[in-house]
């Protein structure tokens, strides 16, 4: 066993009893920093690396601090009756765990020195070996796949989507086991034929079975204000259950099991 | 193994119309019982206690109203109204007779009363004065320990004002052989019984009250035959014709012998439940592992054909409304104790036997069914939990809390099982537990247990440290040193301690005087007959008849102890940051802030007091001035900011609820300063005393009594609940609030604890939703935790339910050990209920 425990990283918050991102009753981890700039990003905290101050009900609030795997782990281990309950465990999410791949390596893979299940979400956005490192630590991958045309998620993400298509591909082959997940953003790709598009391609990958949709919300908004950001999606709504559920249909057309939410 | 079926039964349409004209209407306080009870009395005087008692109760069976409702299948009442509610002036009666003007308008419980009811009333109580249970009692007690009652160190107003209850009695036995065989082994202990025995006189009248209470049942029961035959014969519609020969037939054979059906059995059992809470006021009359007892019965008739599960189904949720008919009025402290008309009839499922296999069965979700079809606050459904228990239970239980009503409150097997055992019960025993009232674990059928027997408010003590022993001038508690001299955390804490060990000494001289006066007085016949081995001692229970005797006080507010040594361990004695005197300089002020109502309302009474005293007059105009004036806490402002900037930084340290070790561990050292000098003691029926940690919903009105705490408690606002966190306290999600409580020792607190969890309901949203909260409860219960139970409604809903009570009179949410609806509770409570932490899933 290696010692890992004084690789720094920098996180954003730790949360408890996430029922709905990974099996069981888990632990998230959020670590700071992504390279991708998604309009509806419902965490505007996570995408800067830098340590930020954000305006939460008036009160100026630090976010971001570094931390080593040692705290963090002293922190997700306190759960572990929990963990072996539910078959749960830890999860790395951000921001993108790939952004500070070192730290998010040392963690996952203290993480299974402990018989902790592990689980991450991501965007995918990474040159391949990165993501190669981490994936015998890892569980479940739950990755998002945003849209398959590339000029449209480059618009709304600022990024263009061939290196994701790409790593979805090798993570499918490699991966324990891999979970697609959309969120469904109207304007965007809410519609039946983007997301059959994005299940087509899931469920070609290998070994996929399972897709989620992760309905659009606007929770994140009062974020941008308390960053002093501008807001871009507007008063859009949620997508209905009504059309939430014709794109489960949609999705199931493809043999691959769909959930909505995580 | 036998199959168990899971599959949900839909509930009847006859269960809807039950549970539409149960609730009809205000309950209504009736006279009867208490002018029955008052004229048997003043026939018997000279006669042994045991047979004036049942001679009363058989007065009782003979001429209570009989009333069959329309769409009952299972029967009998002890009042004419729907939710009506009898007195019982023997145990006390004198605030009700001083509540007779406000009792239809408080804020908890009100009960409608007719002027000729409270003048019939008040005839019947002038034959109760000085003849009282609480009268006695008071005269039993230790001047020291009425000095500690007046000034709310703790209440033991439970046992004092009212019967004692908190019983489960042997439901199988009586099931089986009926009163007619209870009646024969009494004989037959009865003939044993040689004229030149010692205690010939005392066993002898008590066998024979045994056997006069068994005829009274039966009596009762013929009674509602008899009336079904004639309801039957004026009856033109021909299926409710059939019904109603049926329950003649029913009545005429239960309870009097063993029951030949499963219908026979509810009836039965029915009856039981009943007669109890006729025979005295005690609540908390438990029908405990009901999925058990009757389980031979509905078996039997399924295997036989003679009973579809639909049918069981139906009887079962006849049987659920019933237990929502039985009503107590209290005294208006008291009520909001309990509030929300409750009965605490605890009814638990699941578990396993006494040989140590688990025992679910049909009838376990079957119950759970009958909860969601009435979807009203009785039985208080619990289920045990082991870590055999079927996932499918749990899951259907998960179903029921879901729908938020409260129920059921979870058990741990495996921590109640080793704490009784350390108590002296069996192994087999143990494990055939059953819960009562609200949290309180006991062997079923042998044990007459006292739970509830006091409220102490752990809070009260620590504030007499700050006062040196002294409550508003009075030397209440030992004087444990000035403020000066405890200059070491280590004093200070043994100071506490100090002040707990005397309190606690003052509350079992209060509650052995009231055991005492209720043998004295009210020895129960009834009751005693289903209790074993009270008809094989020939004693009755509440002279020590029961197998088990227990006394279970139970203390509360260990979450502001916790938080409040924390503090003043690091604020004062680590970083001294502050001096003590300076701590209860701030404590005394309120740390600056606004008083609440209540707290300056009593503040506002004893100034008053002083005054009048004084010989001076004050004018309602000049009381409503000096209340303004305590109210806004007008000091000068720099001591305000003082105060404020102390209370802030109290607010910054961590605190229970939070799993982190430094803080939980005075939490842990906390409970010990009670539950451990509890159990030392001995109760006045030859048994032992052990603690319980749970408030039902006293934390409430006792922390109206109650000052500032040094955890930046305000003075006057509610003391923790139970085990539970401070409310608002435990922002680390119900996994870390959950580890938090499982560190305090619940195996010594064998009369149970209570911890209220409360979920917003996304947070048991689909699949994943269910799955994590159960693996939230068996993780919890890994640790050894005890009890659990859940609050899911939105706390949006809640607030909307204060403002329109109108919409939500169906609201059912949990308070403490036992639910009850929303809108009947004081807006103190709902405030506390809507205030608790709310547990998101993420």
């Amino acid at each position: 066993m290696s010692d890992y425990s004084n690789v720094i990283g920098r996180i954003f918050d730790i949360q408890k009893f996430s029922v709905h991102d990974g099996p069981g009753i888990r632990t998230i981890v959020f670590l700071k920093g992504c390279a991708l700039r998604c309009r509806w990003c419902c965490n505007p905290e996570s995408q800067k690396y830098e340590i930020q101050t954000m305006l939460q009900n008036g009160k100026e609030k630090t976010i971001g601090r570094d931390v080593s795997v040692g705290e963090v782990m002293k922190t997700v281990k306190q759960d572990m009756p929990y963990y072996r309950r539910s078959g749960g465990g830890l999860t790395l999410s951000g921001g993108e765990m790939l952004c500070q791949s070192d730290f998010a390596y040392a963690l996952l893979r203290t993480a299974k020195e402990n018989a902790i299940n592990t689980a991450v979400e991501t965007t995918g956005f990474a040159e391949w070996e990165t993501i190669e490192k981490l994936l015998p630590y890892i569980d479940t991958v739950l990755m998002d796949i945003k849209h398959t045309d590339s000029a449209k998620h480059k618009e709304f993400t600022t990024r263009s989507n061939e290196l994701i298509l790409e790593n979805a591909v090798k993570i499918a082959e490699n991966a324990k086991k891999l979970i697609i997940r959309v969120p469904v953003i109207p304007t965007f790709n809410d519609t039946e034929a983007e997301i059959g598009s994005i299940a087509g391609f899931a469920a070609s990958l290998k070994g996929v079975d399972e897709i989620n949709l992760l309905p659009y919300h606007s929770f994140g908004r009062d974020k941008y204000e308390g960053l002093g950001r501008d807001y871009k999606m507007g008063d859009l709504p949620s997508p209905t259950d009504e059309k939430m559920q014709r794109l489960k249909a949609v999705a199931e057309g493809y043999g691959l099991k769909c959930k909505i939410g995580g | 193994m036998q199959k168990v079926y899971t599959a949900e039964i839909k509930k009847s349409d006859r269960i809807s119309k039950l549970v539409e004209d149960l609730y009809s209407g205000t309950p209504t306080i009736e006279s009867t019982r208490a002018e029955i009870l008052t004229e048997s009395f003043k026939a018997t005087e000279g006669m042994s206690i045991y047979l004036r008692k049942s001679r009363a109760f058989k007065a009782m069976a003979e001429k209570l109203p009989v009333v069959i409702r329309d769409n009952e299948l299972i029967v009998g009442g002890n009042c004419l109204t729907p939710r009506g509610c009898p007195t019982f002036p023997e145990f006390s009666n004198k605030w009700l007779e001083a509540e007779f003007d406000t009792v239809a308008t408080r804020s908890a419980d009100p009960f409608y009363i007719s002027k000729e009811t409270a003048e019939k009333l008040k005839e019947v109580h002038k034959y109760w004065q000085g003849r009282t249970t609480s009268e006695l009692a008071t005269s039993y007690m230790a001047p020291e320990a009425l000095t500690a009652i007046e000034h709310n160190i703790f209440t033991v107003g439970n046992y004092f004002y009212n019967g004692i209850g908190h019983v489960n009695v042997d439901y199988a036995k009586v099931l089986k052989i009926g009163f007619n065989g209870i009646y024969e082994y009494a004989k037959s202990e009865r003939d044993k019984c040689n004229i030149y025995d010692a205690d010939y006189a005392k066993r002898y009248n008590f066998l024979s009250s045994v056997m006069e209470s068994c005829e009274a049942a039966v009596i009762f029961a013929k009674r509602y035959s008899d009336e079904a035959r004639k309801l039957a014969d004026n009856c033109s519609d021909i299926n409710r014709r059939n019904e109603l020969l049926n329950i003649a037939q029913v009545c005429a054979n239960v309870p009097a012998n063993g029951a030949k059906s499963f219908y026979e059995a509810c009836q039965s059992f029915w009856f039981v439940q009943l007669l109890i809470q006729t025979e005295s006021s005690g609540h908390s009359i438990s029908p405990g592992r009901f999925d058990q007892y009757m389980y031979p019965y509905y078996i039997k008739d399924i295997e036989s054909g003679k009973l579809t599960r639909e049918q069981a189904q139906e009887l079962i949720d006849c049987v659920w409304v019933k237990l929502n008919s039985l009503n107590k009025v209290r005294d208006a402290l008291s009520a909001e104790g309990f509030a929300g008309y409750s009965m605490f009839q605890n009814l638990i499922v699941g578990g396993q036997d006494k040989n140590g296999v688990d025992a679910t069965n049909d009838l376990s979700y079957m119950c759970i069914s009958a909860s969601m079809h009435v979807n009203l606050p009785q039985p208080s459904l619990s289920m045990r939990v082991w870590n055999g228990t079927p996932h499918d239970l749990l899951v259907k239980a998960a179903q029921l809390t879901k729908t938020g009503i409260g129920l059921p409150a979870y058990y741990n097997d495996e921590i109640i099982i080793p704490a009784l055992i350390s108590r002296g019960l069996t192994l087999e025993d143990a494990r055939d537990y059953c819960i009562i009232g609200c949290v309180e674990p006991q062997k079923g059928g042998k044990t007459d247990g006292w739970h509830d027997a006091a409220f102490f408010n752990m809070c009260r003590t620590l504030e007499l440290v700050f006062s040196n022993g002294v409550d508003k001038g009075v030397q209440v508690g030992p004087k444990t040193g000035t403020l000066s001299s405890l200059d070491t955390y280590d004093k200070f804490f043994n100071a506490y301690k100090e002040q707990m060990d005397y309190a606690i000494k003052l509350m079992v001289n209060a509650d052995n005087a009231v055991d005492a006066a209720h043998m004295e007085r009210c020895p129960l016949p009834f009751v005693s007959s289903m209790l074993e081995d009270c008809i094989g001692r020939g004693k009755s229970a509440q002279e020590g008849g029961a197998v088990y005797n227990f006394t279970g006080p139970q203390g509360f507010g260990i979450a502001n102890v916790a938080d409040a040594l924390y503090a003043v361990n690091e604020l004062v004695y680590k970083t001294k940051t502050v001096t003590l005197c300076e701590y209860a300089d701030a404590m005394k002020n309120n740390f600056g802030m606004e008083y609440c109502d209540g707290y300056a309302k009593s503040l506002t009474v004893d100034v008053v007091k002083e005054i009048v005293n004084k010989g001076f007059e004050v004018t309602p105009q000049q009381i409503t001035e000096i209340f303004n004036q305590i109210k806004s806490n007008n000091i000068a402002e720099d001591k305000k900011k003082k105060y404020k900037a102390l209370y802030e930084k109290i607010k910054a340290l961590p605190k229970f609820g939070n799993d982190i070790d430094e803080v939980d561990m005075f939490g842990r050292e906390a409970a010990y300063t009670y539950t451990r000098p509890v159990e030392k003691y001995e109760n006045a029926r030859g048994g032992k005393y052990h603690a319980g940690l749970y408030p039902v919903s006293a934390n409430v009105p006792l922390g109206m009594q109650t000052g500032a705490t040094p955890d930046a408690r305000l003075a006057g606002t509610p003391v923790a609940d139970g085990v539970s966190p401070a409310a608002g306290a435990d922002t680390n999600g119900p996994t870390a609030s959950a580890n938090s409580v499982a560190k305090l020792d619940h195996g010594i607190a064998s009369n149970g604890t209570l911890f209220n969890m409360k979920f917003h309901p996304s947070a048991l949203k689909g699949a994943s939703g269910i799955e994590g909260f159960i693996s939230l409860i068996r993780a919890f219960f890994d640790q050894k935790g005890m009890h659990m139970q859940f609050n899911v409604v939105s706390r949006e809903t809640l607030r909307d339910a204060q403002l329109h009570p109108e919409n939500y009179k169906n609201l059912v949410v949990r308070v403490a050990g036992y639910s009850a609806l929303f809108t009947t509770l004081s807006k103190s409570l709902q405030d506390d209920i809507i205030n608790r932490t709310e547990q998101g899933g993420f």
